[in-house]
């Protein structure tokens, strides 16, 4: 099967076609430019450069967050319009997931974390079984980062961080953390829709996906509006 | 002539309506749809741009196959896809632009991007087939505030803005001190047609160093002044007189400078575009004056006044014939200026 992969939930912009066990093209920038302005004229250009039929992808696959609300809204947007275009399903993977990709066969404990600011990440806890592939310890969630710390030093196992939240939180962890712990390095340390497409391919064939229709961004948070508004209930009841 | 029926997709997402259209010819429309949030909206007096977007997303395909299948047609069908990508909220505009560019991208289709008020004054192509630049356009929402000398098709001159608030703005405020609500627009209309518009005198803003621009804010306050003061006298205030006289003071300001404004351009046709462009008292003062300078009046029927995709249609396919084309790169431009490519 041939799938296409988007990845803009951060910083990072990412495409990429894999078919089978062929990664064809991958395009990743981690440049400040907006993700509306870089990530058609990246998909055009692996397209053109690949000499790929556009009619010949069987789904698309999008890191569907968390992640930044307006990014995850743009990679949304894309396979949207793509599916409803091509008539073919779409494949979120959920963005946790799809950094925990980036280290396949890893032996440690893998905790991708995402700077998810208010002094939270989004993260989850991922292990590789040599027979199951990739299996989920702790589903993807916000969490303060000492809670993260925290969970990380009951389970007491080697763990290996990824992620941009990798830089922020670099000092909080070095003090806090009791386990042994290393950073995944520049290469794989961020989003790329390579993982996204594999991990989709592997989602697909569990029959985890949905129509372009269907499809929206799994924010994780509330906007800020829903949030006091609630906030203001809550204190209203309590009066 | 053209050999050929121009079918344009159009998209607009710039506020709080997801909607898209098939226009032919940037006159015919063959379906409008509009999927209005305002429910949503109105729990929080007032659009949420986080939650505008969050529910474009989620009805954008929605929304553009019912107005491929109401057209009876498919995107084989589609000549071009015209998406509104300015101004507006920027997380809104972007899931129309987004989508919008993925679809021309898939099916090797021309991309064009058109501006949101550049779409409110073509609303009036699809109203009147006959009508053909130039004329003035007053245009009046929500959002924005344009006297605009329309001299051709994608050919503006902006003669006045709005200083502060947009008229529709200004309703809105209004509609909320009074204990309206939202949107002000219509409530204050309809409350306003049972009180007596000259019971109160308002100020009527001018700008001392430009004839056409508009000011609102200062009529706003004078309104909150009127009802503060009133309440510390512990007074009732007549909220119809308010709403009415209000409005009278908005619509004289609104209908002096566009009747000023043709008659230095020479102009015999005034168009009124906009969401506030329904209001009952603009428009019928706009007819009496009209009439009297032996102005025709054009507007759009209201379902076209608000936001809409038809509009961005008729707009897209005059910019599509003069060959405004635009690449993948396509960004959403919160404060894109008319005229702007």
């Amino acid at each position: 099967m041939k799938i296409l992969g988007f990845d803009s939930s951060g910083l990072v912009a990412s495409v990429a076609i894999a078919e089978d066990d062929n990664l064809i093209a991958e395009y990743t920038v981690n440049y400040k430019k907006t993700h509306s302005q870089t990530l058609l004229p990246m998909l055009d250009e692996i397209v053109k450069m690949t000499e790929t039929d556009k009619n010949s992808f069987d789904a698309l696959a999008v890191a569907a967050g968390p992640g930044s609300f307006t990014g995850l809204r743009i990679g949304s947007a894309t396979v949207k319009g793509l599916a409803l275009a091509l008539n073919i399903p779409v494949v979120s993977v959920p963005t946790l997931e799809g950094l925990a990709y980036n280290m396949w066969g890893c032996r440690d404990l893998i905790c991708p974390i995402m700077d998810a600011r208010r002094n939270q990440v989004y993260t989850g806890l991922y292990r590789f079984d040599e027979e199951n592939g990739l299996q989920t310890i702790m589903e993807q969630t916000p969490l303060d980062i000492e809670a993260l710390i925290e969970k990380l030093n009951e389970i007491n196992q080697k763990v290996v961080f990824l992620g941009d939240g990798t830089n922020p939180f670099r000092n909080v962890i070095k003090e806090k953390i009791k386990t042994k712990y290393s950073m995944a390095p520049a290469h794989m340390n961020k989003q790329r829709a390579g993982s996204i497409a594999v991990a989709g391919m592997t989602r697909y064939q569990l029959g985890l996906y949905e129509s372009g229709d269907e499809h929206s961004p799994v924010y994780l948070r509330v906007s800020q509006a829903e949030r006091e508004r609630e906030e203001r209930k809550k204190t209203k009841g309590n009066e | 002539m053209m050999d050929k029926d121009i079918k344009i997709l159009a998209i607009e997402s710039s506020c709080d309506e997801t909607a898209a259209a098939v226009v032919v010819n940037g006159r015919e429309v063959l379906s409008n749809i509009i999927y209005s949030q305002i429910d949503i909206h109105t729990m929080y007096g007032g659009v949420v741009p986080e939650i505008a977007s969050r529910k474009h997303i989620e009805k954008i395909n929605q929304v553009i196959r019912a107005a491929l299948d109401e057209a009876k047609c498919t995107l084989d069908d589609i000549d071009a896809v015209a998406v509104t990508y300015g101004p507006g909220l920027v997380g809104a505009l972007l899931v129309g632009v987004g989508a919008a560019k993925a679809i021309c991208f898939a099916k090797d289709i021309p991309l064009v991007g058109v501006h949101h008020i550049e779409g409110h004054i073509s609303a009036n192509y699809i109203q009147d087939k006959d009508l053909k630049p130039p004329f003035m356009c007053l245009v009046v929402s929500g959002g924005h505030t344009h006297l605009v000398k329309v001299v051709d098709y994608g050919k503006y001159e902006i003669l006045g803005i709005t200083r502060d608030d947009a008229a529709g703005e200004a309703f809105d405020k209004v509609a909320r001190a009074i204990g309206l609500g939202y949107p002000g627009g219509p409530k204050v209309d309809k409350l306003a047609r049972e009180g007596n518009p000259d019971a109160i005198v308002f100020p009527r803003a001018k700008i001392s160093d430009s004839e056409y621009d508009f000011s609102f804010s200062g009529l706003k306050s004078a309104v909150l002044n009127y009802i503060n003061q009133a309440a510390m006298k512990g007074e009732e205030i007549n909220k119809a007189d308010v709403a009415a006289s209000f409005q009278k003071a908005v619509t004289d300001v609104l209908t002096e400078h566009t009747m000023a404004a043709a008659k230095y351009y020479g102009m015999d046709k005034v168009a009124l575009a906009g969401g506030v462009a329904s209001n009952s008292s603009l428009r019928n003062a706009m007819k009496t004056a009209c009439n009297k300078a032996g102005l025709a009046l054009y507007y759009p029927s209201p379902v076209l006044c608000t936001d809409n995709a038809a509009m961005i249609g008729s707009a897209g396919y005059y910019e599509y014939i003069n060959g405004t084309r635009h690449g993948w790169d396509l960004n959403a431009i919160p404060n894109l200026k008319l005229g702007q490519r």
